[in-house]
């Protein structure tokens, strides 16, 4: 038989490159993936929504010229000192020892100088933190590493965390190789082992003993901080009507593209719900209880831009929080040092094993010789730089829709381009009067 | 301690007048005294204290009684709601009558001393406090204990000292059952010294046999992720 064309390879859209090495790599190793970072696939998100800007019914500002406030006030609601901020821009809780003393040092400064707060993790308050933030969010975990009344007193607000985004009903992970002495000092446990944190608290159950629990902070701190619940986005309606009914000030609802220090890969892209599809539903829930505006949502999860900004200001937020993005900006994945990150194994944009502690940037490990090479100074100006272009990006858009403060933009200012983030944001399919989903 | 005591009445006051007091509290005030009337189960009584005083609660109290406390010497004439004594620093919290659950959960130094018997989760991460109980504990005591001691001179129940870190388990009684990675070790002089040390800050020296007890703590095969042990989580 004549050999005729032959059928080119085909790789299976169900089993894919990257499935089959995965297969691969579980059948050679016996354990699941774990990785730092959120997740990778693609969703819903704010790139899927676009800004109408002005026109002949609606009158923009003049950039440069006419006023566009930026300034956020949290905690009005129960909290004799509410948080004010600059931007509506914060720093998400990332803490010491998936992070190092360098990394949380620049984190600080740079939030200080932009005029925003930043926010300790599992693992306690370390004095370095406390000094280079002015605006200092304090977390109170399941794991409780740390838990110190004097910090709870130190601080300029309290978050409650009943998850977060990346690992809805997980908890905290930090192998053995980033436990150092001083890690382990802090969180009472033996130096080199792998530390898993409780994913539930030890002393509360649901929204009834969670109004007690945030109680007896108030009590303790003389109900003079702001106490926010940070929640990681699966049920966003009933936790945000629930943190409300607990007496928080603020709800802090993290999408799945928030990042994590270490995780299972299959709970990052299998656990947890977009960003986009959180907001609406979390505004809803404030809305109906009157208390939009009252207790303020901030609202996390790949957010990286002052578009991504203004859209999920938009969308009813009060003001946005970063980490995977405030990592990039200190130096996370540069590409400068694509060399010592091909040595990992990987390449600069893709590195995600911030849970083996040999980041050659210097931010996500506890080595002494890779975090001496980020200087806090010279990373927390990038910081700053990068908040303050969010700021402006985000600015630009208001000022072009109309509005003279980031908190008068609103959902009629958005469009979306697919049907799915029209269904999520609530929003019109762009040149259609049609809202996916609502009747 | 000494003359009367500053009497509050939660009848007439209110638990946030009660612990706004209690912070206003310097160092060389008089008040080292007080007694607390009427508690009837509220929540919150006496929390954040950071004063060398001695607060007497007059009957029962609700959720976090003496919550994450310095110094302070707080007793409770009648049982404890959840969490009492919740991430202790240091000073004496003493329940006279029963501690419901989590009672000492993540407290880090200090003494908690329970006359009856605590529900489950006691000592529930707890993080370097000594913990005496002269009844029972209930089931999955000392989850995940990372430092310190319970001392339980009842009964165990069923989950004992699962996925524990470094705290040291004595029990008097019998245990229902251990939970992962806990083990029985051999009660050395080491260990009879520490515990006899417990007992006597409990004021129970010569009232119990140090030798009676048994000791549980950490068999440490789950101190790093092995793949053979996955059917133990």
């Amino acid at each position: 038989m004549a050999a005729g064309p032959r059928t080119p390879p085909r790789f299976s859209a169900t089993f894919d490159p990257a499935t089959l090495a995965e297969i691969r790599r579980a059948a050679a190793t016996g354990i699941y993936d774990i990785r730092g970072a959120g997740t990778k696939r693609k969703l819903p998100h704010f790139d899927d929504l676009l800004f109408l800007g002005a026109s002949i019914s609606r009158y923009p500002l003049e950039g440069y010229r006419e006023r566009c406030g930026t300034d956020v006030l949290l905690g009005t609601r129960f909290a004799k000192q509410p948080i004010a901020l600059r931007i509506p821009i914060t720093i998400a809780g990332m803490s010491f020892g998936s992070l190092s003393a360098q990394a949380k040092e620049a984190l600080g400064r740079g939030a200080s100088v932009a005029g925003t707060s930043t926010t300790t993790g599992d693992g306690g308050m370390t004095d370095e933190e406390r000094t280079h933030s002015r605006t200092l969010v304090y977390q109170v975990l399941p794991s409780r590493y740390g838990m110190n009344p004097d910090d709870l007193r130190r601080a300029d607000a309290v978050e409650v965390v009943v998850g977060q985004g990346a690992k809805p009903g997980g908890g905290g992970m930090l192998l053995g190789q980033k436990v150092s002495e001083r890690v382990a000092g802090m969180r009472t446990l033996p130096a080199g082992i792998d530390q898993r944190s409780a994913c539930r608290h030890p002393d509360w159950t649901g929204p009834d003993d969670l109004r007690i629990k945030i109680e007896e902070l108030r009590e303790i701190t003389d109900w003079q901080k702001p106490i926010y619940v940070k929640v990681g986005a699966s049920r966003p309606y009933y936790d945000t009507a629930l943190a409300v009914k607990s007496g928080a000030d603020v709800v802090v609802i993290d999408g799945m593209q928030g990042g994590t220090a270490a995780t299972q890969d299959v709970f990052i892209e299998h656990v947890g719900i977009p960003t986009l599809a959180a907001i609406r539903p979390a505004v809803r829930a404030l809305e109906e209880l009157g208390m939009h505006r009252k207790v303020q949502l901030i609202i996390s999860g790949g957010v990286r831009c002052g578009a991504d900004v203004a859209k999920a200001l938009a969308l009813g937020a009060d003001a946005v929080s970063i980490g995977t993005a405030a990592l990039v900006a200190l130096g996370d994945n540069d590409p400068a040092l694509e060399a010592e990150y091909r040595a990992l194994g990987t390449t600069a944009g893709a590195y995600d094993d911030w849970h083996e502690g040999r980041d050659p940037a210097g931010i996500t490990t506890q080595d002494p010789a890779l975090a001496v090479r980020l200087d806090p100074v010279l990373a927390g100006r990038r910081l700053a730089n990068y908040l303050a272009v969010m700021t402006l990006e985000a600015q630009a858009i208001a000022r072009a829709c109309g509005k003279s403060h980031l908190h008068t933009l609103e959902p009629e200012d958005l469009v979306a381009l697919t049907i799915e983030a029209a269904a999520m944001a609530g929003v019109k399919l762009a040149g259609t009067e049609w809202i996916p989903g609502q009747v | 301690m000494s003359g009367a005591p500053r009497v509050v009445d939660l009848e007439q006051a209110s638990v946030r007048e009660l612990n706004q007091a209690l912070h206003a509290l310097t160092p060389d005030s008089n008040e080292t005294f007080w007694r607390v009337c009427n508690p009837r189960g509220r929540h919150n009584l006496a929390v954040g204290l950071d004063a060398a005083v001695t607060v007497e609660i007059a009957g029962h109290a609700g959720y976090y009684c003496a919550g994450m406390n310095k110094q302070a010497k707080v007793i409770v004439h009648g049982n404890a709601g959840v969490g009492v004594a919740e991430n202790m620093m240091s000073g004496l919290v003493h329940v006279r009558g029963d501690a419901s659950q989590s009672a000492g959960a993540t407290a880090r130094g200090g003494i908690l001393l329970i006359d009856g018997n605590a529900a489950a989760r006691c000592a529930i991460s707890l993080k370097g406090a000594d913990i005496v109980v002269k009844g029972s504990v209930g089931h999955m005591s000392a989850f995940m204990a990372q430092a310190g001691t319970l001392v339980v001179l009842g009964d165990a129940g069923d989950g004992l000292g699962d996925s524990l870190y470094e705290a040291h388990l004595y029990v008097c009684g019998a245990v229902a059952g251990l939970g992962a990675d806990c083990i029985e070790k051999p009660l050395d002089d080491v260990h009879r010294t520490e515990l006899q040390a417990k007992l006597t800050q409990a004021g129970l020296a010569g009232q119990v046999d140090p030798g009676s007890f048994r000791l549980y703590g950490s068999a440490r095969q789950l101190y790093h992720f092995d793949v053979d042990h996955a059917d133990a989580y």
